[in-house]
C-alpha cells in the first residue's frame, strides 16, 4: 500500500469517525441543550447569589464578568470528555466493532472521536457568547478568533483525557464515576467560580498544579482584554496565575494546558493501539 | 476453484484458557461453509481471529488471500461481519448506519446509493430506512445488519449466530435471506451456529467442540457417520425385541424414554422386512432421517441442544439487564 493510498485511508477513518459524533449531536437534541442550559444556570444563579456579596474584583469586573469566561472553559471542559464517553458507549453497545474491523487504522478511529467532540466542545463553548451582551462584555472579531483558538487547545486536550480512560473503561457506569471523582473536583478548583490567587494556601496549591486552571485563566484574560482589570498595589491580581512570584500571560497558560494535552493525546493514541 | 479462508494450525490462547487450538480447515470460494458446535467450543474466537480482531496465538490463517496478522487493511477491505449481537448505531436511522458504513469502506457515492436501495428492497427494509433503529425489531436489526455486512461487496461474509435470538419465523426468513443473496452474487460465506436446522443450510461443516475440530464434511457425510436412520420402537416386550435385533442383525439398541432406539443404513427397506419376521407385538415404529444432532452426540458423547437452550436464556438475560436507561 502506497503513502498516498494510507494517508487517504487515514484521512477518511478520521472524518467519517467525526461525522458520526456530528451526526449524532443532530439527532440527540437534550445533549445540545443541556451542554448549554447547565452554565447558563450556573451563571445566573452564581451570579445572582454572589455578585452583590462579593462585589467587583476591579474596577470594570464584577462577579459576573468574572464568573462567565470560567463557565465558557467549563462548558469546553465538560463537553470534551464526551469522547471518551462515546467510545465507552460504543464499546458497550458493541457499534465499536463496526469500527475495529472497518479498514481504517487504530489512529484515525482516535483522531476522530478526538476531533469530533472537540469541534462539538468548541461550537458549544462558542455558542456561549451569545450571552456577552447580557453580561456586559462587548466582543471584537479579534477576541472571538483567538477565543476559538484557544478553545480548540482546550477541547484537544481534554478529549485526550477522555480517550486515554476510555481504553481503559468497560462501562459507562466507571466512566461517569471517574468523571464525578476527578473531573468534577478539577474543575472546581480550576478557578472558574473565584480567583485562584486569592485563596488559603492549600486550595492554592492544588488548584494550582491542576491544568485545568491555565485554560480557564487563559479564557479569563483573552475575554477580559478590553476591562480594566488592575486591581489595588499588594492585592493578588485576578488575571494570570501567580507562580512563584511570575504571573503567567495567556501564552503560558496555553503552553501548560498545550504540553499536558499532547501528553494525553499521545498516551490516548498509544493506549488505544495496543488494547482495541 | 482457490481457497477463501485457508487456516493452518490456529491456536488461540486468552490466559488461562486455550479457546481454540491447532485448528486447520480451508473454505472454497462461493462455498456456504458452518461451523457446528456449543457455545464455548471457539466459534467465535476464530471468527474473531479471522476478521483481525484477535491477534492467534498461533499458526496462521488467510482470508481471501491475505494473512490475518500481516495484511489486515486488506482483509478487512475484503470481508462483511454480522456479529453475534447488534453493532447498529441506534442513535442512526438505517441509511445512516449504511452510509456511515459505506464510507468507512471508501465505497463510491454512486455504488453507495445503488447498493442501499438494492439491498433494503430486498431484505424489506426500504420503507423503514428513515426510521431510527431505535424503533426496529430484532429481526430488522439483524436483516439492516446483513445489508450492511453485504453493502461494500465484501469476497467473505462472515456470520456469527446469525439467527441467535430470533424468533422461529424471523430465523427463517434471515435464512431465506442470506441463501438468496449467496445465489446471486457467490460470495463465500462462514457462518457459526449451534442450531443444527441451519448447519443443514451449508454446503460442509467443520464440528467444533472445545476448541477443535472433530469432524468436518458435507451435512451427507456426517450424517452418515451415525450410520444411517434412525428408528424408534415402541413394545411391550422391550427385552424380547433388542434380543431379537441382537441375534439376528447383530444390531445394539438404547432403551431412552420407554422406547428403543436405533440406527440402521437404509432403514427404509429394513423395517418392512424386520417387521414381517418378528413374531414380537409391537405399538408404534418411527424412521427418521439422522441429523446433525445425532452426529453431534455420536461424535462427542454429549447433546448440543440443552447447553444452547440454556446458553441463550442467559445471553438474553444479560442483554436485558444491561440495556441503557
Amino acid at each position: 500500500m502506497g503513502v498516498a493510498a494510507a494517508m487517504n485511508d487515514f484521512v477518511r477513518g478520521v472524518w467519517v469517525v467525526a461525522y458520526r459524533e456530528f451526526l449524532r449531536l443532530l439527532r440527540d437534541r437534550a445533549r445540545f441543550v443541556s451542554a448549554f442550559a447547565m452554565p447558563l444556570l450556573f451563571l445566573v444563579i452564581f451570579g445572582a447569589g454572589f455578585n452583590r456579596s462579593v462585589g467587583p474584583l476591579s474596577e470594570d469586573v464584577d462577579y459576573i464578568k468574572f464568573v462567565y469566561p470560567g463557565l465558557i472553559a467549563q462548558t469546553v471542559f465538560m463537553v470534551s470528555m464526551f469522547a471518551g464517553l462515546s467510545v465507552v458507549w460504543d464499546r458497550e453497545f458493541g457499534f465499536l466493532r463496526e469500527l475495529l474491523i472497518a479498514p481504517i487504522s487504530r489512529s484515525s478511529i482516535v483522531f476522530g472521536k478526538i476531533l469530533g467532540a472537540a469541534g462539538i466542545a468548541v461550537f458549544q463553548g462558542l455558542l456561549m457568547l451569545v450571552l456577552a451582551p447580557v453580561v456586559g462584555v462587548p466582543l471584537s472579531v479579534l477576541t472571538v478568533l483567538k477565543l476559538a483558538v484557544l478553545l480548540i487547545v482546550l477541547s484537544v486536550s481534554l478529549s485526550s483525557i477522555g480517550m486515554a480512560l476510555a481504553s481503559r473503561l468497560r462501562t459507562q457506569q466507571g466512566f461517569q464515576i471517574f468523571i464525578q471523582i476527578f473531573m468534577f473536583p478539577a474543575v472546581f478548583i480550576s478557578g472558574v467560580l473565584f480567583p485562584v490567587n486569592d485563596v488559603p494556601r492549600w486550595l492554592e496549591v492544588v488548584s494550582k498544579v491542576n491544568p485545568l486552571t491555565y485554560g480557564v485563566d487563559a479564557v479569563r484574560q483573552v475575554f477580559l482584554t478590553s476591562q480594566t482589570v488592575t486591581v489595588a498595589s499588594g492585592e493578588p491580581p485576578i488575571l494570570g496565575i501567580v507562580f512563584f512570584s511570575h504571573t503567567t500571560t495567556v501564552f503560558i497558560d496555553i503552553a501548560v494546558l498545550g504540553l499536558f494535552g499532547a501528553a494525553m493525546f499521545f498516551i490516548a493514541l498509544w493506549m488505544f493501539n495496543r488494547q482495541a | 476453484m482457490t481457497d477463501s479462508i485457508i487456516v493452518d494450525g490456529l491456536s488461540k490462547r486468552f490466559k488461562n484458557l486455550e479457546a481454540v487450538r491447532d485448528v486447520s480447515f480451508s473454505v472454497k470460494e462461493g462455498e456456504v461453509f458452518g461451523f457446528l458446535g456449543p457455545n464455548g467450543a471457539g466459534k467465535t474466537t476464530t471468527i474473531n481471529v479471522l476478521c483481525t480482531l484477535l491477534k492467534p496465538s498461533g499458526g496462521s490463517a488467510q482470508v481471501a488471500g491475505f494473512d490475518v496478522v500481516r495484511q489486515q487493511t486488506q482483509v478487512r477491505r475484503s470481508i462483511g461481519l454480522v456479529f453475534q449481537d447488534t453493532t447498529l448505531d441506534e442513535y442512526l436511522t438505517a441509511e445512516q448506519n449504511l452510509r456511515f458504513h459505506a464510507y468507512a469502506y471508501g465505497v463510491s457515492r454512486k455504488l453507495t446509493n445503488y447498493r442501499i436501495e438494492e439491498l433494503l428492497k430486498l431484505l424489506e427494509l426500504w420503507d423503514r430506512r428513515k426510521q431510527s433503529i431505535r424503533e426496529y425489531s430484532g429481526g430488522m436489526k439483524r436483516r439492516l445488519e446483513l445489508a450492511r455486512g453485504l453493502l461494500h461487496h465484501p469476497r467473505v461474509l462472515f456470520l456469527d449466530e446469525p439467527s441467535l435470538g430470533l424468533d422461529p419465523q424471523a430465523r427463517h426468513k434471515i435464512w431465506e435471506y442470506v441463501l438468496d443473496l449467496h445465489r446471486n452474487d457467490d460470495t463465500t460465506i462462514f457462518m457459526t451456529t449451534h442450531y443444527m436446522d441451519e448447519a443443514e443450510h451449508c454446503d460442509r461443516i467443520a464440528v467444533i467442540d472445545n476448541g477443535g475440530i472433530i469432524a468436518l464434511g458435507t451435512p451427507e457425510e456426517l450424517k452418515r457417520k451415525v450410520g444411517g436412520d434412525v428408528i424408534t420402537l415402541k413394545s411391550n416386550d422391550k427385552e424380547s425385541i433388542q434380543k431379537e435385533l441382537r441375534e439376528k442383525y447383530s444390531i445394539e439398541s438404547e432403551l431412552k424414554d420407554d422406547a428403543i432406539t436405533f440406527t440402521v443404513s437404509e432403514g427404509d427397506k429394513f423395517l418392512p422386512e424386520f417387521v414381517r419376521a418378528s413374531t414380537q407385538p409391537m405399538q408404534s415404529i418411527s424412521i427418521r432421517r439422522p441429523t446433525l444432532d445425532d452426529v453431534f452426540l455420536k461424535l462427542t458423547g454429549h447433546a448440543i441442544r440443552d447447553e444452547a437452550a440454556d446458553a441463550q436464556v442467559n445471553l438474553r438475560g444479560g442483554k436485558w439487564g444491561s440495556r441503557r436507561r
